[in-house]
């Protein structure tokens, strides 16, 4: 663009090329755009149609083609009657497994996130950072390190094969992040106001609930949608730990799929699908901003 | 600092027992957290480095073998496989979607239209598993449904795409999955750092007659340098720990071609009985982890505290 500007003597051409450049480059930008757009949604939109198509027309015409049929059949099949391994329940009972291990753990970690974040930023003592420090370690480990230890304390807690031993595991995991990402946050309010509060005589559960609650909303949607996420979707303490009718949805999933009789079942995998993955991309379509938001602090720090 | 006016009304500590117990609230309430936390990282890595040095089998059992599960464990096929996956797959993975991220980053910070709508469709796959990740594209790969059925129904009949069938390319297949569903993370990344490089550089640059191609090469790339290495670190890490896409996708076949670290540690563990090897590589992904985070982490602390000596 710069370069065509040079050209004084022939200011008109000048513009009329700059122009034209300027259209292709946006032609450019654009075009790329859409290529990107198509290959990130091609994928998804394959499997909403095919959750509503018909199974011998799918058998026909491949996966990916324009739809000849429509059905919700698919969905209501995924949803109750569907067998999986010998039981014919469908998705349902997996999909409230997932509920059921999903928002305690989410709910437990993000409040002991929060607690533990405003003490570490508000009441700091001697060698707190280097405790917030070795939390943070917690962050770090791969999953496969605690099997062994997580199998034999569910073992003896009596918690093997039960969604409750999945909340602890998910609580225990996720409180070093849900501590990250609050002490990170907090850290940002002014001690003053704290030190002020202290000095009027509040305490420490009055200065947490008057000042601190009060303007957590931001980072505590943050956490609860980073938690959310992570935990619906977390699959190998799922398989590690449950197995049939206590499976979260993640698990359950990979059982349908690989449960291979003779004619793949595309729509009713479809639609098995598509129910696990709607709970977190619901958030993500609502809360896309305190989920980007998560994302670039989580990996910031 | 209105929050100020609602606690002048406090009245004042009743007794010096509460005011004590207010002052080990903090202790009190952080205790268990840091209890769990230090048995978390420090109890479970210890406890499953001492497996890794026993004889179990089926259960955890404490006799002491030293590092012949380590032995074994490099001398099997399947493990050397499986690391070597790991290397080529975090190459391509964290080059690809570096790649593909920064150019969608850079195409969104042209000032174009609907940012908001480009940005939500290049990150939802971020929002979903793995497993619906794998799953889904594994049919895809599938020749005869997927997209080869696609392209031979236009009518070029010879056209082959079996991918993930082929026990030589199956890893490929994991490869682009992996790209398809990290790019937008690295594109987030990516543009919240271009946004926040100052835009007076960036002016001046343009006063100077640089063209967008070199402002972008020779300021704005440059500024963000640090975020390439974060991403890398983070995508390196997720490579590492790389299970549940693997297992939806191509369950680390055809054979064993696609196996994986974290796929073998699951396997040793829970498919044939043998703990101790399962421990010993579950040990190595962790040096793994280690080889790389450590070094980062010093590097970001020693900046900071450049940073910090600067200001």
């Amino acid at each position: 663009m710069a370069d065509a500007a040079l050209d004084q003597s022939l200011d008109h051409r000048a513009a009329t090329v700059a122009a034209r450049r300027h259209f292709l480059t946006r032609f450019v930008i654009y075009g790329l755009l859409v290529i990107f757009a198509a290959i990130y949604l091609i994928p998804l939109l394959v499997v909403v149609l095919n959750s509503f198509r018909d199974q011998q027309e799918i058998a026909r015409n491949g996966l990916i083609s324009l739809p000849r049929s429509f059905r919700l059949d698919a969905w209501g099949q995924a949803w109750s009657t569907y067998c999986i391994g010998g039981t014919c329940e469908g998705m349902q009972r997996n999909f409230y497994n997932s509920l059921k291990m999903t928002i305690p753990a989410t709910f437990i970690s993000t409040l002991v996130g929060a607690m533990n974040g405003y003490i570490l930023s508000k009441w700091r003592f001697r060698g707190s950072e280097a405790l917030f420090t070795c939390m943070l370690l917690g962050v770090f480990i791969p999953g496969q390190i605690s099997l062994m230890p997580w199998a034999f304390i569910l073992g003896n807690l009596g918690l093997s094969n039960s969604v409750y031993g999945l909340v602890l595991i998910h609580v225990i995991q996720g409180i070093s992040f849900t501590t990250l990402f609050c002490r990170n946050y907090y850290v940002s309010i002014p001690d003053d106001l704290i030190k002020a509060a202290r000095i009027d005589g509040a305490g420490f559960w009055r200065i947490f609930r008057k000042i601190i609650l009060p303007l957590s909303s931001p980072i505590l949607i943050v956490t609860v949608i980073w938690q959310f996420t992570g935990i619906w979707n977390e699959y190998l303490f799922g398989v590690v730990f449950t197995s049939g009718q206590q499976q979260p949805i993640t698990a359950a999933l990979v059982a349908l799929t690989a449960s291979g009789t003779n004619v793949r079942a595309y729509d009713v995998m479809s639609a098995a699908v598509l129910i696990g993955a709607l709970p977190p991309l619901l958030i993500y379509l609502f809360g896309g901003k305190y989920f980007v938001r998560g994302l670039t602090q989580g990996a910031i720090k | 600092m209105s929050n100020h006016d609602l606690i002048l009304s406090v009245p004042a500590p009743a007794s010096p027992w509460r005011e004590r117990l207010g002052s080990a609230m903090p202790l009190l309430v952080l205790g268990p957290s840091l209890v769990a936390s230090f048995v978390y990282v420090f109890v479970f890595t210890g406890w499953t480095l001492y497996i890794s040095l026993s004889n179990s089998s089926l259960l955890p059992t404490y006799g002491f073998v030293g590092l012949d599960n380590y032995a074994s464990l490099w001398a099997n096929r399947r493990w050397n496989i499986a690391y070597n996956n790991l290397f080529l797959f975090s190459g391509f993975y964290i080059v690809g979607s570096m790649a593909v991220g920064l150019l969608l980053a850079i195409l969104i910070d042209q000032r174009v239209r609907g940012e908001a709508a480009w940005r939500t469709i290049f990150l939802y796959p971020l929002a979903v598993s793995f497993i619906v990740t794998g799953t889904v594209w594994s049919w895809l790969y599938n020749p005869v449904d997927g997209i080869q059925a696609l392209v031979r129904g236009f009518g070029w009949t010879s056209f082959s795409f079996a991918l993930a069938s082929d026990r030589h390319y199956a890893i490929y297949a994991v490869i682009i999955t992996g790209v398809w569903q990290a790019s937008g993370f690295a594109m987030a990344l990516f543009l919240a750092g271009l946004r926040s490089v100052d835009q007076d550089l960036v002016k001046a640059a343009q006063i100077d007659g640089a063209s967008t191609f070199r402002i972008y090469r020779k300021v704005l790339l440059p500024t963000i340098a640090p975020i390439f290495l974060a991403v890398a670190v983070i995508q390196i890490q997720f490579a590492i720990k790389t299970f549940d896409l693997v297992a939806a996708l191509t369950k680390g076949g055809p054979g064993i071609s696609t196996t994986f670290p974290a796929i073998y540690v699951y396997d040793l563990m829970f498919q044939r009985g043998q703990i101790g090897e399962g421990a010993a590589a579950a040990i190595m992904m962790l040096a793994a982890l280690a080889v790389v985070l450590v070094p980062y982490s010093f590097w970001v602390v020693w900046r900071r505290r450049k940073e910090a000596g600067h200001g």
